[in-house]
């Protein structure tokens, strides 16, 4: 093609060349010449150009009809881009003229940047709490979230939390995804397996807030989250999904207001176990039932006057079940989640063991595309007081303009076991940017 | 000792049996795609030495399936997962491929297979992309198997794929290969036949999933129910689609089967536009068994819809 092209332009200059006049005397002819000869060199330019670029167009219309990709445009873009040594430094010994710049506008280096998301809660609250009260307006939580394959083997999920003041690695673990022997592993600070709640970060949460039993025994908004190492692993069987997962952590979980682990030695490890099972009823239907248990230490001495030696243990046993129905066809209008989950605590303390249990039971259903509306009934034992028995109820309504973001409103009503009684109003508005993530299971 | 010999020998038919009988099940590749266009297109290729399974159902939204744990027990078993691609399963599948514990499908491996590498892909954003343009995908639109010339070029990027990891079997791939290839351009020679003479109605989609579709066989989408990707009908956007397809002597709705149809009838009331449940997909509705019948579907029933709404005098 290029000879082609080569050959035209040669013809057209010879063929312009020829047709010269020869008239004038030997000086203006020349001048002429010269003229008429800028002027077709010109005109060839332009010609070639516009051959070029119909040749070009050819060639990946060609390409695309071949089923190829398009041939990339001129590599003009892709030139090493430069700067000039700044007046003034040249001459001394350094270098001179254009300097390459290393690593700036290669926009493949961007490639390998992690999935970036931030997702921002917005919680309010009005009415009357004496016991716990939330403030009135309080950017609950901003959680940026870093993912990404590190290697064949493995892959890198970061969740920072960034509180109003203050920071908290939310979770920050690697998991090895192609591990012999069928084993999911992961190692870094992540939720713990104990239950469904504990496992959900709150954006995913069907509330604005966790439940009583969550608050009281199992280690209030952070739950158990801690350093360590989890094990997941399918048993195989022809009948239903079954994982079982063992965890070790360091065993310092739970938040301020609601402690649950906390390690005086190094050999405080906290542990947990977990077995899922998950079976579709129907093609629209399933049920997943989960067993979990966790044993670490609370911190309190064992022996009053000689603290450091050995601190006592609380452990936890919970028993979690969801139903789930969406039809296939209606999916994205209509669908329910029925929810439980009992806790039992067993606290040893200096004053004796405290027993005690709480559970929460809950159905949200999504009645339009965008609307969903949720009960909940709570009712939880204190874990440091058996005896004091928290109940409540909550309706929620949530709205989502769209995927990424929704508002929702909650009312919760609170009998505290001390016997305060607390009616509120809360509301929340969530939403997300950057990258897509998974929708929640 | 000639007993001693003979149970030896049957030990090590034993023996031998079981290490052979993992080795001869494994033979027949085992297959998950994320839908049911895929599994349709892998098994014309494959045939009978490929065990194909999809993920999600035909009648469902592809880009709201539910990350369910009993996939993950098929995607642990599996020699090779075929995806869409596009960021058309970006909230279901990648959890999925993550908890499968299986090494053999994760992207970049060599069983994972992206089909659209290959296919021509439509509606590509330039310039600045914000959510403002609604759930946009930045890589393009991914109903892009909704052409039979992408059908072929799915095709050869599948034979390639299981050639690759079965190279015994390549000829009977590239063979089955030839033969689909054959059949799905006598087919499409008479799709186009038969749509030729409704080449330009202009009509209107819920979602984008169409684009390959009426490009190819000459269709002309003027406007879409959803104001957004991904965001529901909302009045106003309603009522200016009624002015424009009245304007424009709109007379065709194209409604996916996972749609609600009440504002698209309600459109249909407005216009006296014929409203129609076209099924993207293979499994769409119940007739709709594979990727030929797909076509012959879709085509027919746009044309009867074409006729009766009289958008083609």
């Amino acid at each position: 093609m290029r000879a082609i092209r080569g050959v035209t332009v040669s013809t057209l200059f010879i063929m312009g060349v020829s047709l010269t006049p020869a008239t004038c005397s030997a000086q203006e002819n020349a001048q002429a010449l010269r003229q008429e000869m800028d002027q077709l060199r010109r005109d060839f330019e332009a010609l070639r150009a516009q051959y070029d670029e119909r040749l070009t167009g050819l060639e990946q219309r060609l390409a695309t009809l071949e089923g190829a990709p398009p041939p990339k445009p001129p590599e003009a873009a892709a030139a090493q881009p430069t700067v000039q040594v700044p007046p003034g430094a040249a001459g001394a010994g350094g270098p001179a003229g254009a300097l390459p710049v290393y690593g700036a506008g290669l926009a493949g280096s961007k490639i390998f940047n992690p999935d970036i998301a931030v997702i921002g809660d917005f919680l309010g609250a009005a009415g009357t709490n004496t016991v716990a009260p939330p403030p009135a307006f309080e950017m609950h939580e901003s959680e940026a979230s870093f993912q990404a394959v590190v290697d064949p083997y493995a892959r890198a999920d970061f969740f920072i939390s960034f509180g109003e003041s203050g920071v908290n690695l939310e979770e920050g673990y690697m998991t090895f995804t192609s591990l012999p022997g069928g084993l999911l592993t992961r190692v870094g600070k992540m939720r713990a397996a104990f239950g469904k709640v504990n496992t959900l970060h709150n954006h995913v949460l069907p509330w604005t807030d966790r439940p009583l039993v969550t608050q009281n025994l199992v280690g209030g908004e952070d739950g158990i989250s801690d350093a360590g190492f989890s094990v997941a692993r399918l048993i195989p069987n022809p009948w239903l999904f079954l994982e079982a997962t063992g965890q070790v952590f360091r065993g310092d979980s739970g938040s301020e207001t609601s402690p649950l682990y906390e390690s005086s030695t190094r050999s405080d490890l906290s542990y947990v176990a977990h077995l899922r099972a998950y079976q579709d009823i129907t093609e629209d239907s399933n049920v997943d039932v989960g067993f979990s248990y966790s044993t670490g230490h609370n911190g309190l001495p064992a022996t009053p006057n000689a603290p450091e030696t050995s601190t006592l243990t609380t452990s936890l046993y919970g028993i979690d079940a969801t139903y789930r129905w969406r039809p296939l066809q209606r999916s994205i209008y209509r669908s329910f989640i029925g929810r439980s989950e009992v806790v039992w605590s067993r606290r040893d303390q200096p004053n004796g063991l405290q027993s005690g249990s709480g559970f929460y039971v809950s159905g949200d259903y999504q009645f339009a595309r965008r609307w969903f509306a949720g009960a909940r009934y709570d009712r939880s034992a204190r874990a440091y007081n058996a005896s004091l028995i928290d109940r409540g109820g909550s309706l929620t309504m949530t709205y989502w303009p769209s995927e990424f973001s929704q508002v929702r409103g909650q009312f919760r009503r609170t009998n505290y076991g001390t016997g305060e009684i607390a009616n509120e109003l809360l509301f929340q508005f969530q939403f997300s940017i950057g990258a897509h993530g998974a929708h929640p299971f | 000792m000639t007993f001693k010999c003979e149970t030896t020998r049957a030990l090590l038919a034993a023996c031998l049996a079981l290490l052979a009988g993992p080795a001869l099940a494994q033979s027949k590749l085992n297959v998950v795609t994320s839908t049911e266009d895929l599994a349709s297109i892998a098994r014309e290729v494959g045939g009978d030495r490929i065990t194909v399974e999809a993920l999600a159902r035909g009648y469902q939204d592809p880009h709201f399936v539910e990350a369910k744990p009993s996939f993950i027990l098929k995607l642990q078993k599996a020699d090779v997962l075929i995806a869409v691609g596009r960021e058309l399963e970006i909230g279901w599948l990648p959890p999925l491929i993550q908890q499968s514990r299986n090494g053999k499908i994760q992207p970049g491996a060599d069983g994972y297979l992206d089909a659209s590498l290959t296919a021509e892909i439509l509606e590509i954003p330039t310039g600045q992309i914000t959510r403002a343009m609604g759930d946009v995908h930045p890589l393009g639109n991914p109903h892009y198997w909704l052409d039979p010339e992408n059908g072929k070029r799915i095709a050869r990027a599948i034979a390639e794929k299981i050639s690759q990891l079965r190279a015994g079997d390549r000829p009977v791939f590239e063979q089955r290969l030839a033969d689909f290839t054959t059949r799905l351009d006598a087919a499409e020679r008479r799709w186009l036949a038969q749509m030729a003479p409704y080449k330009g109605t202009k009509m209107v989609t819920y979602h984008r999933s169409f684009p390959n579709f009426a490009e190819r066989f000459g269709l002309d989408i003027v406007g879409y129910v959803e104001p957004r990707p991904g965001i529901p009908p909302t009045p106003q956007h309603t009522l200016d689609l009624v002015n424009e397809m009245k304007r424009q002597n709109v007379k065709l709705v194209l409604v996916e089967p996972y749609f609600d149809l009440k504002t698209p009838n309600a459109i249909g009331r407005d216009t006296g536009a014929q409203v129609l449940v076209v099924p993207p997909s293979v499994g769409g509705v119940k007739e709709v068994t594979d990727y030929f019948k797909l076509f012959d579907y879709d085509v027919s029933i746009v044309i009867d819809a074409i006729k009766k709404s009289g958008a083609d005098k």
